[in-house]
């Protein structure tokens, strides 16, 4: 169980290389999120990546050493916020495998697994949040990444504060929680498996009638848009927090600017 | 069995491709995977079972050598002997001097991975014996002269049509006007074709599930009654199974069954549940004369020794097959040699090696249904990962991908020029998208664009903005 959350909590913001890179909009959301349930946010400067991908390639060594940096980066806060269930598995999960025989750092990595969330489960299971104050008006299927679900437990968390956004209805995706077939370097390594698994997973957001799909990875999300942009099949592709916090209503994932 | 994973790429693409597959997977899958979700809804202690199961695998894993003498003690004072076998060549020398000194012509087979993995078959007809498999979908896939394409479900890649017009070719002896309609016709056709096989047969082969230290038994199930016929008519039995079947127990073998069956097909228990405990002792009416039983070790004394040692848990249950979603989009066949899926990915290349079978390990999102479902808890994904941790350190990995690798390792831990390379990224790659949102075609990320659009990044990295306003 997470320790009582102290007023205005200090929070580290991981804002993960794909948002950084790809999405910016995701890490404004979250910081505003944060913000609105009353934490101080901050984003350590020399974060880049957490390592997973050398990690999963079985670059252990270069893993390790990407760890050992974020892990000093952010220990000196009391929270680490990650928007991302992948990330946040990484730390939660892996980082404290990395290092299990590693006496000089494996109390470090254990201690900041333990202060790590992801953010949807940070404002509900640690903050207490039960509602936002958001419009979104769509009907949206919400796919659950492999690594909130399966790494980190996360299922409710989502829902319960969608479930609070004016006018969204939310779709009953089935099995919201089958691979979407990104897996980091597997969907370049193995393009025609991955397809099959985008195409399986699409297909399923359709049969729904649902014009938007949310997820709380960006690797999913890009994937999923990715895949949906070459089919022309119209879908929107939001990250969770943005539609949390009231940010939705710009062009979503790989949608062309205004005016094109 | 000849192995085709150093081509697993090209079957698979091709795998995700044919049509009729497709369906047959995903009638399967609907199948196994909604019955196993009710049987373990339906026992609300499987849980706990899952946990005392993998604490009675961990513990006979811990004294393998012990109860391995044990259960070779016990099947020869019951009358049965034990035989040993290092690897695949000399299981399948034993089995055929085995059936040559019992003048073995026609042999009944019941399904054996193992016997797959060693590839008995091939052994004992080039010796000119005619050896027939009993289970249904083997005897499927024996006519269609295919390898299985699930550990337990071996023809589940063939629909009704394709086993009627096997049947039509190999049965002439049957009326060739003959109604195939419905599936009962065909079980009906092969009951009765193999039941002459089960009286004509010299010896039976079958495998097994687990064998017991403590009384020398072996335990099968079947939904068929297949083990039991080509067990008890023959004159000889012969086992054939790995050393990791051993369980300490009568009621540990118990507590694996009620995992076994639920994780495999959603039945609370199989049709049939045999334990075999010796050949037929004075007095008895049936049962074989002779009882052999061949251990095969063939690599699992290295995984015992080794970081892979969990995988000696594995019941074969095929959970993780029907659960994953690689196994669900390329079928059996694309892995290329006797275990798909994600059992399939971590045995083969310890069983082929690395340089045989490397891409089984990296053909995985790591999504982590496998491990979820595993009765037996293990870790497939982390077990995937070391794979991939032993190519690199043994340098077999694909070298362009290694490079990326170390290049994209560097710039990270240097968070100054990594900002200076984001910021220039996400410029670039808006620039190239032209409003349109997306890239369809991007030099060095064909992998990606193969199949799908790269959305642009949205022209500022997160990192500069913050910089920028100060960090507010």
């Amino acid at each position: 169980m997470p320790t009582p959350c102290p007023d205005r909590p200090r929070v580290a913001l991981l804002v993960t290389c794909l948002a950084d890179l790809f999405r910016p909009s995701v890490g404004w959301a979250a910081v505003a999120l944060l913000r609105n349930a009353g934490c101080r946010v901050e984003v350590p400067a020399s974060q880049t990546c957490c390592g997973q991908p050398a990690y999963n390639s079985g670059h252990k060594g270069t893993a390790e050493a990407i760890a050992r940096q974020v892990i000093a980066a952010f220990e000196p806060y009391p929270y680490v916020v990650v928007p991302s269930g992948s990330c946040g598995g990484m730390l939660r999960t892996h980082y404290p495998e990395l290092f299990e025989d590693d006496p000089s750092w494996a109390d470090r990595a254990r201690a900041l697994a333990e202060r790590t969330y992801e953010l949807t489960s940070f404002l509900v299971d640690v903050l207490g949040v039960e509602k936002v104050e958001a419009r979104f008006p769509a009907k949206a299927a919400y796919h659950d990444s492999c690594s909130s679900l399966r790494e980190l437990g996360i299922r409710s968390q989502p829902r319960q504060l969608l479930g609070s956004v004016a006018d969204l209805e939310l779709a009953d995706l089935a099995d919201a929680g089958a691979c979407c077939g990104f897996g980091g370097t597997f969907c370049v390594k193995y393009p025609a498996i991955s397809e099959r698994m985008v195409d399986d997973k699409l297909d399923d957001i359709l049969a729904t009638g649902a014009d938007t799909l949310l997820a709380a990875d960006l690797g999913c999300l890009l994937n999923i848009a990715g895949r949906a942009r070459r089919r022309a099949t119209g879908l929107r592709v939001l990250h969770v927090s943005e539609v949390l916090a009231g940010m939705g209503d710009g062009p979503g994932i790989g949608d062309p600017e205004p005016g094109e | 069995m000849k192995s085709q994973a150093h081509v697993f790429k090209d079957r698979a693409a091709l795998a995700t491709h044919d049509g009729t597959l497709r369906r047959a997977l995903g009638r399967a899958k609907d199948g196994f995977v909604g019955k196993r979700r009710l049987a373990v809804e339906a026992l609300p202690e499987f849980g706990e079972i899952r946990a005392a199961a993998k604490r009675i695998k961990d513990h006979t894993l811990d004294h393998l050598a012990d109860y391995l003498e044990q259960f070779e003690a016990q099947v020869t004072a019951g009358g049965g002997k034990v035989h040993w076998a290092e690897t695949p060549a000399e299981a399948n020398s034993i089995v055929l001097e085995l059936c040559r000194k019992a003048g073995a012509r026609r042999i009944a087979k019941g399904k054996s991975m193992v016997a797959e993995e060693t590839g008995l078959n091939e052994t004992l007809e080039g010796a000119s014996m005619e050896v027939l498999e009993t289970d249904l979908g083997e005897y499927i896939i024996q006519l269609a002269k295919e390898p299985p394409s699930h550990i337990i479900a071996p023809a589940v890649h063939k629909n009704r049509e394709q086993i009627r017009d096997l049947f039509r070719d190999h049965h002439p002896q049957l009326n060739p006007t003959r109604k195939l309609a419905e599936v009962s016709d065909l079980v009906n056709e092969a009951r009765a074709v193999l039941r002459q096989g089960f009286l004509d047969a010299d010896v039976g082969i079958t495998g097994a599930n687990f064998l017991i230290a403590e009384s020398g038994s072996t335990v099968l199930v079947t939904n068929e009654g297949n083990g039991d016929l080509s067990s008890t008519l023959p004159r000889v039995h012969i086992v054939i199974a790995g050393i990791e079947k051993v369980v300490p127990t009568v009621e540990d073998a118990c507590t694996l069954l009620r995992l076994l069956a639920r994780s495999a097909t959603g039945q609370e228990i199989t049709a049939y549940t045999s334990f075999f405990c010796g050949p037929r002792r004075p007095g008895e009416n049936d049962g074989p004369e002779q009882f052999h039983i061949v251990l095969v070790d063939n690599g699992r004394s290295g995984m015992w020794s080794g970081k892979f040692r969990e995988m000696l848990r594995c019941i074969r249950c095929g959970a993780c097959l029907n659960h994953c979603p690689v196994y669900g989009a390329i079928g059996g066949h694309a892995y290329g040699w006797v275990y798909p899926g994600p059992m399939g990915s971590v045995l083969t290349p310890l069983l082929l090696g690395l340089e045989e079978a490397g891409d089984l390990p990296n053909a995985s999102s790591l999504c982590g249904r496998c491990e979820e479902v595993c009765p037996m808890s293990i870790p497939l994904p982390s077990l995937l990962r070391q794979h991939r941790i032993d190519m690199h350190a043994r340098r077999i990995e694909a070298r362009s991908a290694s490079w990326g690798l170390a290049l994209w390792g560097a710039l990270v831990r240097q968070p100054r020029l990594y900002r200076l390379a984001s910021a220039a990224g996400a410029r670039v790659l808006r620039l190239l998208s032209r409003g349109s949102g997306n890239l369809r075609r991007l030099p060095l990320a064909g992998g990606w664009t193969a199949v799908r659009d790269l959305p642009a990044p949205e022209g500022n990295t997160f990192m500069g903005e913050w910089k920028k306003r100060g960090g507010q």
